[in-house]
Formats: structure tokens, sequence, C-alpha cells
């Protein structure tokens, strides 16, 4: 077994070796060689943070028709080092009467939810923090740290305006775990598995395909739980200010904020994982783990740009819409879906592959249709009523 | 002490220690977050006992949903959220006793079971502990009967807060 072929295990045999060599027993030098994986891991993913930084303003510059950041270094890339070392001097202020340790707590608590998340993603066949059986359903255990640390951070401020902003990002979260749960579901029935290495390998053909709907609805669930637009109702600049993280100032703020745009990378990543093949790539990934990795992080990048193209091109909603939208659609649709999709999985079970696709792919077009012709309806009913009521508003607009 | 026994032991003084505080402290959204934490620490005791599914279903539903509704509702309920009454009531020897003796019977019935000391066999592999959940939550001959009387409570209370909540015209 060489390094090419999986170089964390060849890695991680020989700093054991050298470790046992420094007259460490087994049981120590393993647990440190575990250690020192976890913290790569995680420096990676925050110098990778830094960067994403710098792709975020680059992108919303794009799609606003600006130019972005493009005076520190070549094309602004030294530009987020600058942000870093604004945020670090800046004063750091504790609001007088907060609740201390909570308030601290909740910045850390909530980039620890986005930093746990990586360790089921796998980023190759051979490259992955662990392998777990209930890879899918730890997503929705570290989305529950998430939900914690915002409404800590809302509380803790000592705040009115922080307090409803964690309300409503909580309920946000707590409401669309459902659907997003439920979507879960649907790549776990097609392979028969909750891990995620083994979702990626019995994707022949990308679950996109097979159900393109459950993608759709597992990729607006996501968008609910990172709290961006159009689901950013617990920021709300113009009626709350900033939400849950008004009083955090310099790096408690930029905790919170590195930590969404790291979340926002992961959902892409894990959008990519779920339903576009993960590293897998035309057999690509079999040749190295390494061009594997790249696939997977240039997947996941992909998946990062839609969550960003639906940010900076949708409005904010209201509360009240947002939870009806997904009381009233959005939950049934993935149930409906996730009935129809277990119902044709067994009726399709010994059907050849083409058949099975295109089985599957009718079947989420008709769930699909039927749910938006009856949502139609319904809002028609609800706008005639409106309309009947009020004859006055429909002369100007 | 093998690397397991240490972090069960680390583990265990936490989820202690944090239900100790759970019932001491004064401060009741303080008393919740301790709560998170016990809870917390018992999702590691589950996957240490490589019962992986338990643990990520004990994260998501205490942690996820339980916990904070606790919160929610804490929230809702009183502006000063502090008590300042006294903690105990006259009877706390006879609550410590009863404690003490639990404690001791508890001791004593794990001493007299050869079970205690012995180390667990290493599951085989391709182990599957999810699929046999699976299969005995479904089979008849295994936990189905219970497990539908349980989705149909579920359903009951479920129609129950609907109805509660319906404003009828």
């Amino acid at each position: 077994m060489s390094f090419w072929n999986d170089p964390l295990k060849v890695a991680a045999d020989w700093l054991e070796g050298v470790f046992m060599g420094w007259g460490m027993n087994s049981v120590l030098s393993h647990v440190l060689v575990a250690f020192l994986g976890v913290l790569l891991l995680i420096t990676v993913l925050m110098v990778l943070d830094i960067f994403l930084v710098w792709i975020e303003r680059k992108v919303v510059a794009r799609f606003q028709d600006r130019l972005g950041p493009n005076r520190v270094g070549p094309f602004g890339l030294i530009q987020p080092f600058a942000d870093i070392i604004k945020l670090i001097i800046k004063e750091d202020t504790t609001p007088g009467d907060a609740d201390k340790v909570v308030y601290n707590l909740a910045p850390i608590l909530s980039m620890m939810s986005v930093l746990i998340l990586w360790a089921v993603v796998p980023l190759a066949p051979v490259i992955l923090g662990t392998d777990l059986n209930v890879g899918v359903l730890y997503l929705i255990a570290a989305g529950a740290i998430g939900t914690l640390s915002i409404i800590m951070a809302g509380w803790a401020s000592n705040n009115k305006f922080a307090l409803i902003g964690g309300f409503r990002q909580v309920a946000v979260m707590v409401s669309f775990e459902i659907p997003m749960l439920t979507m879960l579901m649907i790549p776990t029935i097609f392979s028969g598995s909750m891990n995620m290495n083994a979702i990626i390998q019995s994707q022949n053909v990308w679950f996109f395909i097979i159900s393109p709907l459950g993608a759709l609805i597992f990729l607006i669930a996501a968008i609910a739980e990172l709290g961006r637009a159009p689901f950013d109702l617990a920021e709300g600049e113009s009626e709350l200010v900033s939400g849950f993280n008004i009083e955090y100032s310099g790096m408690k703020f930029g905790m919170f904020y590195a930590g969404e745009l790291l979340h926002a990378f992961t959902f892409g990543g894990f959008w990519a994982i779920l339903f576009f093949g993960g590293y897998r790539f035309f057999g690509l990934e079999q040749v190295s783990p390494f061009l594997a990795v790249l696939i997977m992080i240039l997947k996941a990048m992909v998946g990062y740009w839609v969550i960003m193209w639906v940010k900076y091109t949708m409005m904010r909603i209201r509360i009240d819409q947002m939870l009806s939208f997904n009381w009233k659609f959005l939950t049934p649709l993935a149930f409906v879906l996730l009935l129809v999709t277990a119902l044709m999985n067994a009726l399709l079970a010994g059907a050849p592959t083409w058949l099975y696709v295109l089985g599957m792919f009718l079947a989420n077009v008709v769930t699909g249709w039927i749910a938006l012709e009856l949502a139609r309806s319904a809002t028609r009913q609800e706008r005639e009523k409106l309309e009947g009521a009020k004859p006055v508003v429909e002369a100007h607009h | 002490m093998t690397a397991q026994q240490i972090i069960f032991l680390i583990v265990a003084l936490f989820t202690l220690g944090s239900a100790l505080m759970v019932v001491t402290t004064r401060n009741l959204v303080h008393a919740a977050l301790w709560l998170v934490s016990t809870l917390f620490g018992v999702a590691v005791v589950y996957a240490l006992l490589n019962a992986n599914f338990i643990a990520v279903v004990q994260v998501v539903v205490y942690i996820g949903a339980i916990a904070i509704l606790f919160i929610f509702a804490v929230m809702l309920t009183r502006k000063d959220m502090r008590d300042s009454g006294p903690q105990m009531n006259k009877n706390w020897w006879l609550g410590a006793l009863v404690a003490v003796f639990v404690f001791a019977g508890l001791a004593f019935l794990l001493q007299s079971w050869n079970g205690v000391s012995a180390t667990a066999a290493a599951l085989p592999s391709g182990f599957d502990a999810i699929s046999l959940l699976g299969d005995a939550l479904v089979s008849p001959d295994a936990y189905v009967l219970p497990f539908e009387v349980a989705s149909v409570l579920l359903l009951a209370a479920l129609v129950g807060a609907v109805y509660v909540a319906f404003n009828k015209k």
C-alpha cells in the first residue's frame, strides 16, 4: 500500500511508528495520531474558511454588478486577512447584563456545530474522518447543536432584538429540520445505507437524476437551516438590526460569520454527496485519492455557489410566510415524496437500471406537478378571498 | 486502564456533574443548558457502547427537540428566571437515605455478578446494528406491536394538539 493510494493511513502508521519509537505505548500513540488528524482537518477547514470570505465577497460583487475586493493583493486575495486583523483589533464588548459564560460560549458552539459536520464528510474513498454507519442522521444531530448556539446567543445578549432574532432562527431551524430529515431518507432508500461513503458508492446514476424533487427540497431546507436569504429573517437588518448576533463584536462576531460561510460550503458539500455523487466523477476518483478530494471540493464549491446564487437573488420572506410555506407545503410534500419513492423503489426492485431511473424521475415530476397545482389553486382561493374583502387595493400597486 | 475506561470515567463524571448542576442551579435557563450537557454525556456513553444510532438519535431528539422546547418554555414563562425559594424541603434526609440505599443495593448486585469485570467481546465484522434494529421494529415476532401502539399514541397526540389549537369559526 503506497502513499499515493491511501495517504492518510500510511501517514498515520508512520507517525504511530515514530511515537512508539519515542517510547510511548500503542494506545497513547494511537490517540495522539487521531488527535493530530482532527487538528489537521480543522486547520485545513479554517484556512479554507478565510478564502471563503473572499469567494463570498467576489461572488456577491458579481451578482450586484460590482468589482468586489480588488485592492489588497492580487485579485484582492489578501483582503480576508485585512478583515481578520480588523476584527481582532476591535474592542471586545460584552453587554452589562449579559450572561457572561453563555454569551461567550455561543459563538464557540456555533463554529463547533459546523466543524463537527466534517467528521463524516468523505473527501475521497479513503480520506474521511470516520465511516459512521449513521452519517445521515449525524447531520441533523450537529444541526441541533447549531440551533442551541443561536438560542444561547439570543438569550444571553440581554437584548430584545437579539432574543427575537434567536426565536425566529430557532423557529426556522426546528421546522425545516423535518423536510430535511425526510429528504435525507431518500438517498438512504436508494443506497440502502445511512453511511455517507456507501451513499456515494451506490450513485452509479446521480441521485439528482433519480430524485430531482428530493434534491430541490433538500436544498431549500438546507438554505433555511443556514439562515440565509430568503430565510434570513433572524438577521432582518431593517427590523432587528442584526438579530441574534447584534451584541457581538470583534472576533466573536467573526466566529458567527465564519461559521455561517463554512456552514454554507459544508451544505454545498452535503448536497453534492447526497445527490451529485460526491467524489465520483466518471471513474476519475479511482485514479488517485488526491484527484477525488479535488472533485469533492469542486462539487462542494458548485453547491456553495448555488446557495449564494439563491441568497443574492431572492428577497427575504416574512416569518408567517416562512412557517406556512414549510408546514403547509414543504413538509407534506416531503412526506408524500418519501412515500412515493419508497413505493416506487419496491415496485421497480427487479427492473433494469434505465426503467428504474425513468420510473423514479417520472414519479418525482408527477409528484412535484400535482403539488404545484394544489398550491396554485389554494393560493388563488386565498387571493380571491382577500381581494373580495378589500376591493380598493387592486387599483394601484 | 484502557483508553476506553478513561474516556468512560471522564464522561461519567461530566454527566453526573452536569446532572447535579441541573437540580442545584437557581437560574432556570442555566438548568436547561446543564440538562443539555447531561444528555450529551449520555449520548457519548451510547457511542462508547458502539450504539451509534442510539447516540445520534439521543442528540437529535433530546437536544434538538426536547431541550430546545424546554428552553423556549422557560424563556416564555417568566421575566426574571431566578428562583429565590429554599432549594430543599424538610424531607431532604429521607431522599438522601433512599439514594444511598439504592446505590448500595446496585453496587452489591453488580459486585456479585461476574460479568461486571469481564471485557465485552468484540463485535463480529459486518455486524449491522441499524438493520437488526430496523428488522426487530417491524417483524411480527419482535416489537411490531409496541412500535405500532407508540405510533398510534403519537398520532393521537398530534391530532389532539391540532384540535386544541384549531380556531373554531
